[in-house]
């Protein structure tokens, strides 16, 4: 699938200030009435709310394509094997001016598509931009299943809102999302994607002021409250499979995130106690006098367990839990997909319905029901595909993520056995120079 | 040789002196080691002997298999509840068939284990006595009870009876003790025998009185090091066994949570096709993981009752150091009474006053003494005199005595101590090791599971 090149239009309307390009100087951009001016510009084609029949592709102009046509695009058989982009967020910063305080992340890009202007990409965004994306992607793709983003924020327990440990979890959640989307066949060419990677931050404003204003996003969602009502009624068997499993999987998930937090929070707790057991042997021992060796002997070990115990959780917590917790965040994922196809198939069975009831008219309703038609087809089909690619990762994630987890443990474990076979044998053979010494008395 | 009051005066009797009158009150010199060890002490093991061959361990098989709920009246007459242990005793008399033969039994509760103790505390002063288990379950974390009643500490109580008969029964000292064997095997009228014996020693219940302080003036170097020692091993055994407490909570609640694993991964693999069965299969694992940490913090229950017999033998070794001050403070005492009484007699004798006395204002404001009332008053000091060097004499032998036989029990008990603490602190070791090996078990299986989906 060969995506035609987009220019991305520049607007250089007053209002915004252009900002230099170093990261330490970013001066925010004050909201003016005319961030939310809606210009209607002809190279806004492309970017036009007429989700009438595309789905997948952004660029291919498959306005008349046949469903069965369209169906094969969503095979995703010819994934490309060799990866071409890589894409990775750090170097967390904090801004501070007048307004507010933020982060902002160091997105590179090492690339060797064509589409890009240059091999190599590097821009600074912050997580209101990766909201952004994400909506984006949704208007585009209705019934692809967009990686989830980090939650904005947690309220409970935190009274400064960014801590280290919060930053940096949210920097590979971040960085997760990025990686997810350029790995999806079809994601990974959406034009959006591209000036997320590549524009910089005024030219991303500007971008971003073009797109599908608030009205049009309201109006979307009054249909889809509508619509809503009658969406789940009509459900195909198998979209109505999807729609229990993800509920059943939904619950099982969320209960293994907080098992998984527990866990660590168990562990962090018995490795602070362990962390006092260890020094009362090394106490103990400045009384004694032949039991000194063993009693210092059994410190070390407990000394030992303790690292290792801190690393074995430091492992759960930078591997395990992030993992999980993405697919918790995937849960609104799955049910928003699923209530977007409800939604257009509502559409179609609304206008099938009002055809049915007005004998007039007939005509012009067919032919805007077999759009309809055309379009729900496609909906199920995008989605009925990356369904199963979605639960082909998931299958792969869950196994490699718990098959690490009880490796991690099996090498704690060694770890242990190691520290006390030694200590035990150091021990074993004083014992015997002690039986020796008394055979000879 | 009888009971232990027997032995003692025996002991008192070889090793008195023949002192002259005018020799100073001969005070036990502190700071002097008695470094020959008496040959003629029948019956005290020498150090790094394990058990005296004349013990009663020896002699007799000493189980303690039982333990049984009963209800009776008490002192008040009020209905109560309690455990009796059922102590079977089996003679050992060298026959090859003995091992068969039926044991003698009969039931003890805890209280009259409790009266043995402070008879033999009473009575062998001079000994580190074994420590009876605990009254009420201490250093306890969350999972066990801390009610008498409950099953577990019934059981780890019944053990701690053993263990305690066994210790007594392989002393070089107490295993002679007649109430001891009688404890053992008399069912009925033991304790009106303890309160005969105990009349002997009830004088002695000054040793109760051992929480009011008293300054001796020359201690004893070595018992002063030693009640610092006591000291500490008991505050860091205490603390330690506190922590060990919390340690085994924390654990306890790690394993657990995994049991929480186990069952998601049944319920999740109802609704999974390829990734069904290893769901399962692992959540087997992990409820065998969260189930392997029952018997683990069981076995380390042990090692704590092996660290809370030492914490409760520094009390008992506390207690001898005690003794020893307490004798020294007597000593002192009758030593500065017969010294002052010498001054007194002195001074009737020549006339003169050296020191201030209320006698000596007295006589001087009311008048002299006739000649006649001074004689009289000088002859019955100087019986007092004679009576009290006699008397110091008794309590400076009966001092080295003690500090003698006390510092060989000291040296005996001082081995089997460190002998102890290791075995239990190499056996803390091996449970350790053995928990590492279960997790690796355990977590391998679970990984060939995860691997198979």
């Amino acid at each position: 699938m060969e995506p035609e090149p987009v220019t991305v239009p520049v607007d250089g309307s007053p209002g915004y200030s252009i900002t230099p390009t170093n990261p330490l100087l970013l001066v925010s951009v004050p909201l003016s009435p005319d961030a939310l001016r809606l210009d209607e510009d002809d190279d806004l084609e492309v970017f036009s709310k007429d989700t009438t029949l595309t789905d997948g592709n952004s660029f291919s102009p498959l306005l008349l394509a046949s469903p069965s046509s369209m169906t094969n695009q969503y095979k995703f058989e010819d994934e490309p094997d060799a990866k071409d982009i890589f894409i990775t967020v750090d170097e967390p910063e904090s801004h501070i001016n007048a307004i507010e305080t933020f982060i902002t992340y160091r997105v590179a890009t090492k690339t060797s598509r064509s589409q890009f202007d240059s091999s190599e990409f590097e821009v600074r965004r912050r997580y209101q931009d990766f909201l952004w994306l994400k909506s984006r992607l949704e208007e585009a793709h209705p019934t692809l299943i967009i990686p989830p983003l980090p939650e904005k924020f947690i309220v409970k327990g935190m009274v400064e809102r960014f801590t280290d440990e919060f930053i940096e979890t949210r920097r590979k959640a971040l960085h997760k999302f990025l990686n997810r989307i350029a790995d999806h066949p079809t994601l990974t060419f959406n034009e959006d994607f591209k000036i997320f990677l590549t524009a910089q931050a005024w030219e991303l404003t500007s971008h971003k002021k073009q797109g599908p204003g608030l009205f049009s996003r309201m109006g979307q969602t009054i249909k889809a409250v509508a619509s809503s009502v009658r969406g789940v009624k009509n459900r195909p068997e198998e979209f109505a499979e999807l729609g229990e499993y993800v509920d059943a999987f939904n619950q099982k998930i969320s209960v293994l995130d907080k098992i998984s937090q527990r866990i660590y929070k168990e562990q962090k707790d018995y490795n602070e106690e362990l962390k006092e057991y260890g020094p009362i042997y090394t106490l103990w021992s400045a009384s004694e006098e032949e039991l000194v060796d063993t009693l210092k002997g059994m410190a070390g070990c407990i000394d030992k367990s303790c690292k290792d115990t801190n690393a074995l959780n430091a492992k759960i917590s930078q591997d395990l839990i992030p993992i999980i917790h993405e697919y918790v965040l995937y849960s609104e994922t799955l049910t928003g997909v699923q209530k977007r196809r409800d939604q257009i198939q509502a559409e179609l069975d609304a206008k099938v319905e009002a055809s049915n009831n007005k004998k007039t008219d007939r005509d012009t309703l067919q032919e805007e029901i077999d759009k309809l038609e055309d379009k729900v087809e496609c909906a199920n089909n995008a989605l009925k595909a990356d369904w199963e690619r979605w639960k082909q990762n998931m299958q792969a994630d869950i196994k490699i993520t718990f098959t690490n987890m009880a490796e991690n443990r099996i090498n704690y474990y060694e770890e242990c056995l190691a520290t006390w076979e030694s200590f035990l044998s150091s021990q074993k053979w004083d014992f015997q120079m002690e039986i020796k010494q008394e055979d000879k008395s | 040789m009888g009971d232990g009051a027997g032995l003692r005066e025996a002991e008192v009797i070889c090793a008195r002196e023949a002192m002259s009158d005018h020799r100073e009150p001969e005070l036990y010199h502190a700071g002097e080691p008695e470094s020959d060890v008496d040959e003629e002490s029948d019956g005290l093991a020498g150090s790094g002997e394990v058990t005296d061959e004349n013990c009663l361990l020896k002699k007799l098989e000493i189980n303690v298999s039982e333990a049984e709920k009963r209800t009776g009246k008490n002192a008040v007459n009020m209905q109560e509840t309690y455990t009796a242990y059922l102590i079977e005793t089996r003679s050992l008399d060298g026959q090859p068939d003995t091992q068969n033969s039926p044991m003698d039994s009969l039931w003890r509760r805890y209280s009259e284990f409790e009266l043995l103790r402070n008879y033999l505390s009473v009575s062998y002063p001079f000994v580190v006595v074994p420590p009876l288990p605990e009254k009420r379950a201490e250093f306890v974390w969350h999972k066990l009870s801390a009610d008498n009643m409950d099953p577990d500490f019934v059981e780890r109580r019944r053990i701690g009876l053993e263990n305690f008969l066994l210790r007594v029964a392989s002393h070089p000292v107490l295993s002679h003790d007649n109430i001891f064997t009688l404890f053992l095997t008399q069912d009925n009228g033991w304790k009106e025998a303890v309160n005969e014996a105990n009349l002997q020693v009830k004088a002695d219940s000054r040793l109760k009185s051992l929480n009011a302080t008293f300054r001796v003036k020359n201690p004893d170097k070595r018992f002063t090091e030693l009640k610092h020692y006591s000291d500490e091993l008991q505050s860091v055994i205490s603390h330690l066994l506190r922590v060990r407490a919390r340690v085994a909570d924390r654990l306890y609640g790690v394993y657990k949570v995994h049991g929480n694993y186990g069952r998601v991964f049944s319920e999740w693999s109802a609704i999974e096709k390829e990734m069904g069965d290893g769901l399962q299969s692992a959540g087997h694992h992990m409820d065998v993981y969260a189930a392997s940490i029952d018997d683990i913090l069981e076995e380390e229950e042990h090692y704590a009752d092996q660290l809370k017999e030492y914490l409760f033998y520094a009390e008992a070794l506390r207690a001898v150091c005690r003794k020893h001050e307490l004798m020294q403070y007597d000593l002192e005492m009758s030593a500065q009474d017969l010294a002052s009484k010498k001054q007194q007699c002195e001074e009737l004798a020549t006339g003169t006053v050296r020191t201030f006395s209320l006698k000596g204002m007295t006589s001087k404001l009311f008048g002299q003494e006739t000649p006649e009332q001074r004689e009289s008053k000088i002859k019955l000091l100087e019986e007092q005199i004679e009576e009290g060097q006699e008397q110091l004499k008794v309590q400076n032998a009966e001092s080295r005595e003690f500090v003698k036989n006390s510092w060989l029990e000291i040296e005996r008990f001082k081995d089997q101590k460190n002998r102890d603490l290791k075995e239990a602190l190499i056996s803390y070791a091996v449970m350790q090791i053995s928990m590492c090996k279960k997790g690796i078990q355990v977590w391998t299986n679970a990984k060939e599971c995860f691997s198979k989906m």
